[in-house]
């Protein structure tokens, strides 16, 4: 054991020349993409505004950060992320698992879900803005609406696919209801419950940034590049569209990965 | 009773409580009829609508803009994802590109593609690819290097050469998996083109009408064109894909292998 | 400890195709701190018959009675290890799956860990403690689920073909701890097998049952000392009676370890 980690530990040579070739290996495609765009935007193929080289959506993207314009439409986003996305994260798991758990919750409520499920979410939001107007309430409310789905769906299954024989060696332990849930359903389904979760993040995110262009919210990444298009200010637009990528990799590689490293992957359940 | 026809009734029970509520509430005079029409006048408006043709239109032009956009990105998904299991140069290539493009929501492209193609039949297809794309190749790329070795080695020692080796093992071991990624792909395609017809097309496509219909309090049109989003959606997600499923990989025993 | 008493017992499953009988007239008394395997061709109901004592299944007749008291549902008097490795709890540590029971009585958490740890030194996993159950192999995971099923001092230890899904040699270690638990323990044990020879090392008394209906045919007790040589004469004799009765029972069913 202890040998191994020291192997491990040991600083070589190779190690670092690995880890310098994997770092080239995954920036090359860029460059070369880089060096594409460059190429396109100096041959003057398209008009400059339209397709700008590289270094004016830099300078654009450092002036628009400096001022703290970009700063001011990223938090507006994210804190209606936050805010629709939480009511999904609660009311889907809380519904789900009602449905998982009840013959009746489930015989009542899947036909209406079944209902308004398959419906693209963002056909709603016409809708929402009639019914509540323009700005934040319908954008938050239609983004907890529609990424509520994936997490009831995920509950759901996650709670009925918990194995027979956990519950069974809980029961022969005297776990009671409340135990048998708490320390046995709600675990085993978890991985389930977290697959929900991740899909509605997802989906929150894709949904707010249409939903931010439609509802003429004053501030936010959608409504930035949105609002960009009328003057034609590609660079703008860009700068917006790199930190719409960056935060929708944030979310993916960080805030769920580590949730799931320290639960379900440390736990074995999945892979 | 037993307990399939008890769900049942509870089930009918409840939509029907549901619709009645609404119906309650439209009628009570609480909110504008322009804002909460009744039941009977969006089956009307239904029905009319599909009568003169107009509905029928509208979803044709948007299922046009969702084939043209799903075929191109079978066209070019199934290819790239098999070629990036098969050859690890195009893997290195192609793969950190892919992870840093997927995040991206389709729409966040809308207002620049508008500003490069106009508004049209272009962008909407463009956007539909964009969205589409990325699941064929993933799942591809995934069921290629899911295949099991076992069956690679059992099909080599009984004399497969490399040919036959990929028609014969790999594309049908992997095709839970592009299965899986075509029913993902036209999941996103069928929301990504009423987004971007919401936005980026005129005139026609259901997107547009819902949209449009804000414009002018339409309530009773927006409902009903939801209506047969919804009844599209459903006829490819369940009939179709479903039937392709059950008569391939459900036939075979493999079970799906990935979840959208 | 205590006596178990099975008198007429009787279950049949109701299934959308029919009726399957599941066991018919089954009666038995265990007496205390008896060891009892039960063997038989699959199919013939022995997990029935546990499932029945363990309170997940009803017996439609007949009763069973542990220490007297008939049997309703499941109870902290009985404790149960199953074939599956994937019994174990997946999101607890060994320690934490071998704490469940003790947990669910209310034992404060220091005393339940140092009985915990107690137990999985018992089946000589002491140094794994801290381990999930993915980390370890299907042997020690079906420790894990012997200690678990000990941890609250049930009097009672229900085991269904436990070692079923282990290599022969695991399998043998895994017999040999055994027999060394209940020789500490004196636990009343009633252990499903379908494996013969594992039946003669480890039982006081062996029964044997036949399907359609699931009836016990045979009920016959082992008396060679412990710890027994499945390599000596008396050992292959009482596998060769049992074998007989099988063949009877199932048409050769069932399958020699030793062989
Ligand atoms: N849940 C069930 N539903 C219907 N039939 C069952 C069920 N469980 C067991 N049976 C039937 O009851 C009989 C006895 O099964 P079981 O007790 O599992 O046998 P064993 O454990 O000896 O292999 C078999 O014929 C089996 O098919
Ligand atoms: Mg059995």
């Amino acid at each position: 054991m202890s040998d191994a980690a020291a192997v491990v530990g040991r600083p070589d040579a190779r190690v670092g020349r690995q880890t310098w070739r994997t770092a080239w290996r995954n920036t090359f495609p860029f460059l070369v993409v880089a060096a594409l765009w460059e190429i396109v935007a100096w041959l003057g193929v398209f008009p400059r505004q339209l397709f700008p080289p590289i270094e004016d959506i830099a300078a654009r993207f450092v002036s628009l950060t400096a001022s703290g314009i970009l700063e001011h439409h990223t938090v507006d986003t994210v804190l209606r992320l936050l805010a629709g996305f939480g009511l999904a994260a609660v009311f889907g798991v809380a519904i789900g698992v009602a449905m998982g758990r009840s013959r009746r919750a489930e015989d009542i409520l899947l036909p209406l879900i079944s209902i308004v499920a398959p419906i693209p979410g963002l056909a709603y939001a016409p809708l929402f803005l009639l019914w509540f107007g323009l700005g934040n309430l319908p954008s938050i409310l239609l983004v907890g609406f529609v990424s509520a789905f994936p997490v009831i769906f995920n509950s759901w299954t996650g709670v009925k696919a918990v194995k027979e024989i956990w519950l069974r060696s809980a029961q022969a332990m005297g776990a009671d209801d409340r135990r048998l849930f708490r320390q046995v359903i709600l675990p085993g389904a978890l991985p389930y419950i977290l697959t929900g979760l991740r899909l509605g993040l997802a989906q929150a995110w894709r949904i707010l940034i249409a939903v931010e262009m439609l509802a003429a919210v004053p501030w936010g990444l959608g409504w930035l590049i949105f609002g960009a298009r009328k003057f034609l200010d590609t660079d703008a637009m860009m700068s917006g569209i790199v930190i719409i990528a960056l935060l929708g990799l944030a979310l993916e590689k960080f805030v769920f990965k580590k949730i799931e490293d320290y639960t379900v992957v440390r736990w074995g359940m999945v892979k | 009773m037993d307990d399939r026809t008890r769900s049942l009734i509870r089930g009918g029970v409840s939509i029907v409580c549901v619709a009645a509520l609404y119906e309650i509430v439209a009628r009570s005079g609480h909110f504008s009829p322009a804002l909460m029409p009744t039941l009977p006048t969006i089956a009307r408006t239904l029905i009319a609508s599909i009568a003169d043709g107009t509905m029928i239109w509208h979803a044709a032009f948007t299922l046009y803009r969702v084939m043209v956009g799903f075929v191109l990105a079978i066209a070019v998904g199934v290819p790239l994802g098999i070629a990036m299991a098969r050859f690890p140069r195009v893997e290195n290539f192609c793969l950190p590109l892919i992870s840093a493009l997927m995040p991206i929501p389709s729409f966040s492209l809308v207002p620049l593609f508008m500003l490069w193609f106009g508004i049209g039949n272009t962008t909407t297809i463009l956007i539909v690819l964009y969205a589409a794309t990325f699941s064929v190749v993933f799942n591809t790329w995934s069921g290629v290097r899911a295949v099991n070795p076992l069956w690679l080695r059992a099909a080599g020692a009984m004399g497969a050469d490399e040919r036959r080796l990929f028609w014969k093992v790999i594309i049908p071991g992997a095709s839970p998996f592009i299965i899986t990624g075509m029913r993902q792909a036209f999941l996103r395609s069928w929301i990504a083109v009423v987004g971007a017809e919401m936005i980026a097309a005129s005139d026609w496509g259901l997107g547009w009408v819902i949209f449009d219909a804000k414009e002018f309090l339409n309530t009773d049109i927006m409902l009903a064109a939801l209506i047969v989003i919804g009844a599209i959606g459903y006829v490819f997600e369940r009939l179709v894909f479903g039937s392709i499923e059950r008569a391939t990989v459900q036939r075979w025993g493999m079970v799906r292998a990935a979840k959208g | 400890m205590v006596p178990i008493e099975i008198s007429g017992v009787t279950l049949t499953y109701d299934t959308p195709s029919g009726k399957v009988p599941g066991v018919k007239d089954i009666s038995v008394a265990i007496k205390p701190s008896e060891f009892v395997c039960i063997v038989g061709p699959s199919g013939c109901g022995k997990s029935t018959l546990l499932n029945m004592i363990a309170g997940f299944l009803t017996p439609a007749e007949g009763e069973i009675r542990i220490d007297g008291k008939k049997v309703d549902g499941h109870g902290l008097d009985r404790g149960m290890v199953f074939q599956d490795f994937a019994q174990l709890f997946p999101w607890r540590t060994a320690l934490g799956n071998v704490c469940f029971g003790l947990e669910m009585k209310g034992v404060p958490k220091d005393e339940r860990e140092k009985i915990a740890r107690e137990q999985l030194r018992l089946v000589k996993l002491e140094k794994f403690c801290s381990s999930y159950p993915h980390h370890m192999s299907g042997g020690m995971q079906q420790r894990v689920a012997i200690a678990r099923a000990l941890a609250y001092n049930p009097s009672v230890l229900l085991m269904d073909e436990p070692f079923a899904a282990l290599d022969a040699l695991t399998r043998d270690d895994m017999q040999r701890l055994l027999a060394d638990v209940w020789r500490e323990t004196r636990k009343t044990v009633i252990y499903v097998t379908h494996n013969v020879s594992e039946a003669v090392y480890l039982a006081d008394r062996v029964l044997v049952m036949s399907p359609h209906p699931g009836t016990v045919k045979i009920d016959l007790p082992v008396t060679l000392p412990r710890p027994r040589d499945p390599l000596s004469i008396e050992f292959i004799e009482h596998q060769k009676i049992l074998l007989d009765h099988l063949g009877h029972a199932a048409g050769g069913g069932a399958q020699t370890q030793h062989a």
